[in-house]
């Protein structure tokens, strides 16, 4: 049993990876074991059944799980379930202005845009009232009435569109979470 | 050969001689101290290779240490206070749905994704140190020479030394019970019979509990131990529980019959004192489960029932969710919290990787078997309580007591699919912060 930084060769585009996305080398090994885990047919790669087996607790596990498949595609390996992952890295202190470097996963802007994604399903760049209306039925399954539902999507598109074109697009909705510490919300930290 | 025959005979004398030595005091409940020596010299040698390996350690940097007592940091409360963490930046919008409540689920869904808290408790507990078993070690490198050298003795003492010596405890102990409870099952019902049937059962067990060289402390013997007529509650981590309980008090074990030796064991045990054996069939209808169970508690001379809500072996870092099947029987229940030492050996059985023979013998080839064992006060069920809020009241206060993370996870779920109503919870639990609200406020 050797050290980790030669276990890092077992890892596909290891080293790529370390580069890119800002893990260790030893969270890269981590998530390589928990890709394993999750790979129990030992295919080499994730399927939707895979991950969503994971999810079945949360409301809107279906569109995380989508989060990780690019359109029309079936299976996803680790250098891309990796990098979905990084979007999820706590932002780094003291960044110099990143104009100049290429924007990283964990940044905040990528954050809002995983976010605004989960609710715009069809990429179209908005978040229609349709497409407002399936997630918080999703989010609240049957607990409430179609009435109910109908008013608080009401109230939602209010309170966020601020052009009046009856749809939230990215902008909006950046606006609408400027005040949230998105860091701290949307990063998972690994225990050293 | 007759070289041979000269040395066997009398190595075989002293063996004989030490089986003796161990076995006579333990039928007395006394102890000559060699198990408390044993393990203060353990805990010297093992805290030398921990340093040993720590020192080798800072020597090559470059092998960071992994450890699987989770890998990421959970912070945050409940479902409310998040929410209401994510808005409190808009004060004018408290209520009704906000845009960012999605990043709460998002969050949530991406952490388990990325480790699930279940799994993690199936799986045997990493050690930050090395007990000089390699089984618990998966990062282990080549340290020094003086490490392996001790390591390779450490080898031969508990395969050649320990285990023989260990195995044969065991069969006597085992077959003494058998022996044991069958000749007290001759006897008519008397007060002497079942004092006659305790000291068989107890001394049965302290054998086997030396056999499995185990230390086992006891907290709050006097004031918290069961009573007749009651339930005695406690965390599973192994099968040797039964053993580890049973060698300070005697309970009747539930269970469901089984075949082969431990059916000819079950048979004998409850000759001499009533234990609930279930047939397989009878395990399904949880109705006469409970109603066996409740005639066995109504006769109060009857010993306390031992049950181990939890159904399944966890790994002793945590407590999973009781069943509510024993609480819902009525009668008095004793909690009792187990928690071992991980320095000296594993005693998780993780049955999915194991077999019960070789978690047998992984188990006798440990240096020992450390245990605390606390008695907690007993407890019934409230006015106004259901039965499965009353199972997570006991299981809070055993977890509290043996340091134990208490989660509300089913154990079950290490074999199946998580129910859909756990979901359905989750959305009842938003619905309430969005509209449960809403109903109050007038607009």
């Amino acid at each position: 049993m050797g050290s980790s930084r030669s276990s890092l060769s077992l890892v596909p585009d290891g080293q790529q990876l370390l580069q890119e996305t800002g893990f260790s080398a030893a969270h890269l090994l981590r998530l390589h074991e928990r890709f394993r885990f999750l790979d129990k047919h030992g295919r080499g790669h994730l399927r939707s059944e895979d991950l969503e087996a994971e999810l079945s607790l949360n409301p809107i596990g279906d569109r995380i799980v989508g989060a990780f498949f690019q359109p029309g595609q079936e299976a996803v390996d680790f250098p891309s379930f990796v990098r979905v992952l990084a979007h999820f890295r706590p932002m780094e202190k003291n960044r110099t202005c990143a104009a100049v470097q290429p924007e990283r996963a964990n940044s905040r802007n990528r954050k809002l845009k995983f976010a605004f994604q989960l609710y715009d399903r069809d990429r179209d760049g908005k978040i229609s009232r349709t497409e407002l209306l399936q997630v918080l039925r999703e989010m609240l399954g049957l607990q409430v009435t179609e009435e109910q539902l109908q008013s608080i999507a009401e109230r939602g598109i209010q309170e966020a569109d601020l052009d009046r074109d009856d749809a939230i697009c990215f902008d909006e909705f950046r606006k609408s979470l400027e005040k949230v510490n998105i860091d701290q919300k949307m990063s998972v930290r690994f225990l050293e | 050969m007759e070289n041979l025959g000269c040395v066997a005979g009398p190595i075989f004398q002293l063996w004989m001689f030490m089986v003796v030595f161990i076995v006579l005091p333990a039928m007395f409940g006394l102890s000559l101290g060699v198990t408390e020596v044993y393990i203060q010299v353990l805990v010297k040698i093992l805290e030398w290779a921990t340093l040993r390996i720590q020192r080798g350690r800072q020597e090559q940097p470059s092998a960071p240490v992994l450890l699987h007592t989770g890998i990421i940091e959970r912070v945050g409360g409940s479902m409310e206070e998040e929410m209401w963490q994510l808005r409190c930046s808009r004060p004018e919008a408290v209520v009704a749905f906000c845009l960012s409540d999605g990043v709460y689920f998002c969050k949530k869904g991406l952490e388990s994704i990325v480790e699930d808290q279940v799994t993690q408790r199936f799986s045997s507990e990493e050690l930050a140190s090395w007990n000089l078993l390699t089984r618990t070690n998966q990062n282990f490198h080549y340290i020094s020479l003086r490490l392996t050298i001790i390591w390779g003795l450490g080898v031969f003492v508990r395969y050649c030394i320990l285990l023989p010596l260990r195995i044969a405890l065991a069969s006597i102990g085992l077959s003494w019970l058998v022996i044991g409870t069958c000749v007290v099952g001759f006897l008519p019902e008397s007060s002497a019979k079942n004092w006659l049937s305790e000291l068989v059962h107890l001394t049965c067990y302290r054998i086997c509990a030396r056999g499995l060289s185990a230390t086992i402390h006891y907290h709050n013997k006097r004031e918290n131990r069961p009573q007749k007529g009651g339930i005695c509650v406690a965390n599973h981590t192994t099968p040797i529980d039964v053993v580890i309980l049973a060698n300070d008090g005697c309970y009747a074990m539930v269970g469901q019959t089984h075949g082969g030796l431990l059916g000819i064991l079950q048979k004998s045990m409850v000759r001499s004192c009533p234990h609930v054996w279930f047939e397989r069939s009878e395990m399904k209808d949880r109705n006469a489960v409970t109603r066996r169970l409740r005639h066995h508690i109504a006769a109060k001379t009857k010993l306390p029932i031992l049950i181990f809500p939890e159904g399944t072996c966890v790994n002793n870092t945590s407590v999973m969710m009781f069943k509510k099947g024993s609480f819902e029987v009525g009668g008095t229940i004793y909690p009792v919290a187990i928690k071992y030492d991980h320095r000296f050996g594993d005693a998780f059985w993780n049955s999915s990787k194991y077999s019960m023979l070789s978690y047998l013998m992984r188990t006798m080839t440990s240096w020992a078997i450390v245990v605390n064992v606390w008695y907690l006060p007993p407890m019934s069920i409230q006015d106004g309580e259901d039965a499965a809020q009353f199972a997570n009241r006991v299981k809070s206060v055993i977890a509290h007591q043996g340091g134990l993370l208490d989660l509300a996870w089913d154990g079950e779920l290490k074999r199946g699919k998580v129910k859909d109503s756990l979901k359905e919870e989750q959305q009842k639990m938003y619905s309430n912060i969005i509209v449960g609200q809403n109903n109050i406020r007038t607009k």
